[in-house]
């Protein structure tokens, strides 16, 4: 009833003088109350927040630097007396990390050439061609990223054994361009939609083919949105550990993620030189991710959301 | 209708424009090699007796899925799946909610703050494994350090050497991963509720509460539900932590059933039987993504 009466008030424009009164005492309340305890709630939450996301990263980089002597006696739950390089030193002298690092580099890098060209070629033709079976190959790509990795896993190591390509980082970027490029797609696809087609029209109206349009047009266009996109599968075959664990086995291929893994077994106790490795796996990804988060994560909350 | 090709020439409509399919062929040529055709092959070889050494030895029909069902571990692999999907998930969802309406808060430093929360995830899952199994070291953790100061425990846990702690701290540590990715997708729905419609309510003497269920909660639901569906899928076939931090164990006491495939599949060298394990995770997923293509569907019509 009083619901009901509100909303009549409220439509017509007209409303009680003592409502009106309650009302303008309840805001200022609310605003007080507002002032003094929900903003700095929010940020002691917000700044807990921030711990705990961060805080792993900061113990972990500082586990690094401590002396391991240190580390055996008290573990973390003292701060570093002094700063200690050791972790790293061996990290590079006695373990193969700098092949693993290569590997990394080298996969990553080939994976996102290769499939920046193949995903922007796919979004071009999907963003401004019309043409049948265009929304079936929208779904397939939505689909292909959901493919269970155990499932494909299997029969993806008998393939790649009878090519040859087994503990090979060409097979490795096979793999890796396979499944960046759907989400890569995705990514690229959103953001031609937002540049105006008139400027197609208008190549299109001065003569050009299609062909050109796209080399003289869209290409240069599409760069900012090839920042994020060769980021985003930059990041996705730096960090990926299943196939790669799968299909490499000596350090001709093995990436960081697969030689990290091995360390947690080889060096249960060395946590200096564990959180060594761990600070150089996480560098590139973490300054590539902070660079371009913010078409990135747009991208990531458009792409899984819209078909 | 091929292209935008203004000119309907008689030449052009006879010949039409091949850039689009040219431009389509890359892609749909990989999805066919390493997807379409191994997810056949992994139908079929759920269906012979292969090995990692010896290849497919012969067919086998519906052997390793009798096997399968009647291994008495199947019960507690599939137990762990649904623990492992519904806690992971849970707590995404309800953290990822409430992180997203802390992100949509006007405070200083915001456009940072959003990036630096989703830091967990671009990182490698190995790393996060290792960072983890660091703080919850049973000798020199920080965790286990921290604890025992406050005086919440009297000596150190073994989070994961303990088969009822371990599945649960996986969750845990799954969920630290992946809240910020849910938070971000509400975020981004949240951002969309048209501040008018906020506004109107609010003018016709909605409080802050009703205005949140009546005007914000409808208009993110289809994102929440979407965000959740997707979560369920990638979380369901995550193995990665799993397999670092505690190897399906103590015991079996977290392997999860894709978990057990790949073991099953290069622990023990059965190709044949680890395949027959994923292709009931397939099956049993395969709802869950027709219910994805669903909403995602409807919400772009």
């Amino acid at each position: 009833m009083v619901a009901l009466e509100r909303t009549a008030a409220g439509a017509i424009g007209v409303r009680h003088p003592d409502r009106v009164a309650t009302e303008r005492r309840r805001t200022r309340t609310a605003s007080m109350l507002k002032r003094i305890v929900a903003r700095p709630a929010l940020y002691v939450v917000l700044v807990l927040w921030m711990v705990g996301t961060l805080g792993p990263y900061v113990v972990m980089a500082l586990t690094s630097v401590t002396p391991e002597k240190q580390l055996i006696a008290y573990g973390m739950s003292r701060l570093p007396s002094h700063f200690s390089v050791r972790g790293y030193a061996e990290l590079f002298s006695t373990t193969p990390f700098v092949s693993y690092m290569a590997n990394s580099i080298i996969t990553a890098l080939s994976t996102v050439v290769f499939s920046l060209i193949v995903a922007s070629a796919a979004a071009i033709s999907l963003s401004r061609f019309r043409f049948r079976g265009r929304t079936t190959v929208l779904t397939t790509l939505l689909i292909a990223q959901l493919f269970p990795a155990v499932l494909l896993v299997i029969p993806l190591s008998t393939m790649l054994q009878s090519a040859h390509l087994l503990d090979s980082r060409a097979g490795l970027v096979l793999v890796y361009v396979t499944f960046a490029t759907p989400f890569a797609t995705y990514l690229l696809k959103g953001f031609l939609d937002s540049l105006p087609r008139e400027l197609d029209e208008a190549a299109t109206v001065d003569g050009c083919t299609p062909m050109q349009m796209v080399r003289y047009i869209l290409v240069p266009l599409l760069r900012p949105g090839l920042a994020a996109a060769g980021t985003y599968i930059f990041i996705f075959s730096w960090n990926e550990f299943l196939y790669a664990l799968t299909f490499t086995s000596s350090t001709a291929s093995q990436t960081i993620p697969v030689g990290l893994q091995f360390f947690i077994g080889d060096y249960q106790i060395r946590w200096d030189l564990l959180t060594a490795a761990g600070v150089i796996a996480a560098v590139p990804v973490l300054v590539g991710f902070m660079l371009v988060q913010r078409q990135l994560i747009g991208g990531l909350s458009a792409g899984a959301v819209k078909g | 209708m091929t292209a935008l090709t203004a000119a309907p020439s008689a030449k052009r409509r006879r010949r039409p424009d091949l850039t689009a399919p040219l431009f389509l062929l890359p892609t749909l040529l990989l999805l066919l090699v390493f997807v379409a055709y191994p997810f056949l092959r992994a139908i079929w070889l759920s269906f012979t007796d292969t090995t990692l050494l010896g290849g497919t030895l012969g067919f086998v029909g519906l052997d390793n899925f009798r096997s399968l069902f009647t291994d008495p571990s199947f019960g507690t692999y599939l137990r762990s799946s649904i623990v492992w999907m519904t806690g992971g998930v849970g707590l995404q969802l309800v953290f990822g909610v409430i992180g997203a309406l802390l992100l949509n808060q006007r405070f200083r430093l915001r456009g940072v703050v959003r990036g630096l929360a989703m830091i967990p995830w671009a990182t490698p899952s190995v790393l996060v494994a290792l960072i983890w199994m660091w703080l919850l070291d049973p000798n020199h953790g920080l965790v286990n350090a921290v604890l025992t100061r406050v005086g919440l425990i009297h000596s150190p846990i073994a989070w994961f050497g303990n088969p009822h702690s371990a599945l649960p701290t996986l969750i845990v540590v799954d969920a630290w991963q992946g809240i910020p990715f849910f938070a971000v997708m509400v975020l981004a729905a949240l951002q969309a509720v048209p501040e008018e419609l906020k506004e109107s309510a609010r003018t016709d003497g909605c409080g802050t509460l009703r205005v949140f269920w009546f005007i914000t909660v409808p208009s993110i639901l289809p994102t929440v539900l979407i965000t959740l569906v997707l979560r369920l899928i990638w979380t369901a076939n995550y193995i990665d932590l799993a397999y670092v931090l505690t190897g399906g164990g103590p015991g079996i006491s977290s392997t999860t059933i894709p978990l057990a495939s790949y073991l099953t599949a290069y622990k023990e060298g059965a190709l044949g039987s680890g395949a027959s394990y994923a292709v009931v995770q397939a099956a049993v997923l395969a709802v869950l993504v027709a219910i994805y293509i669903r909403l995602t569907r409807r919400r772009e019509a």
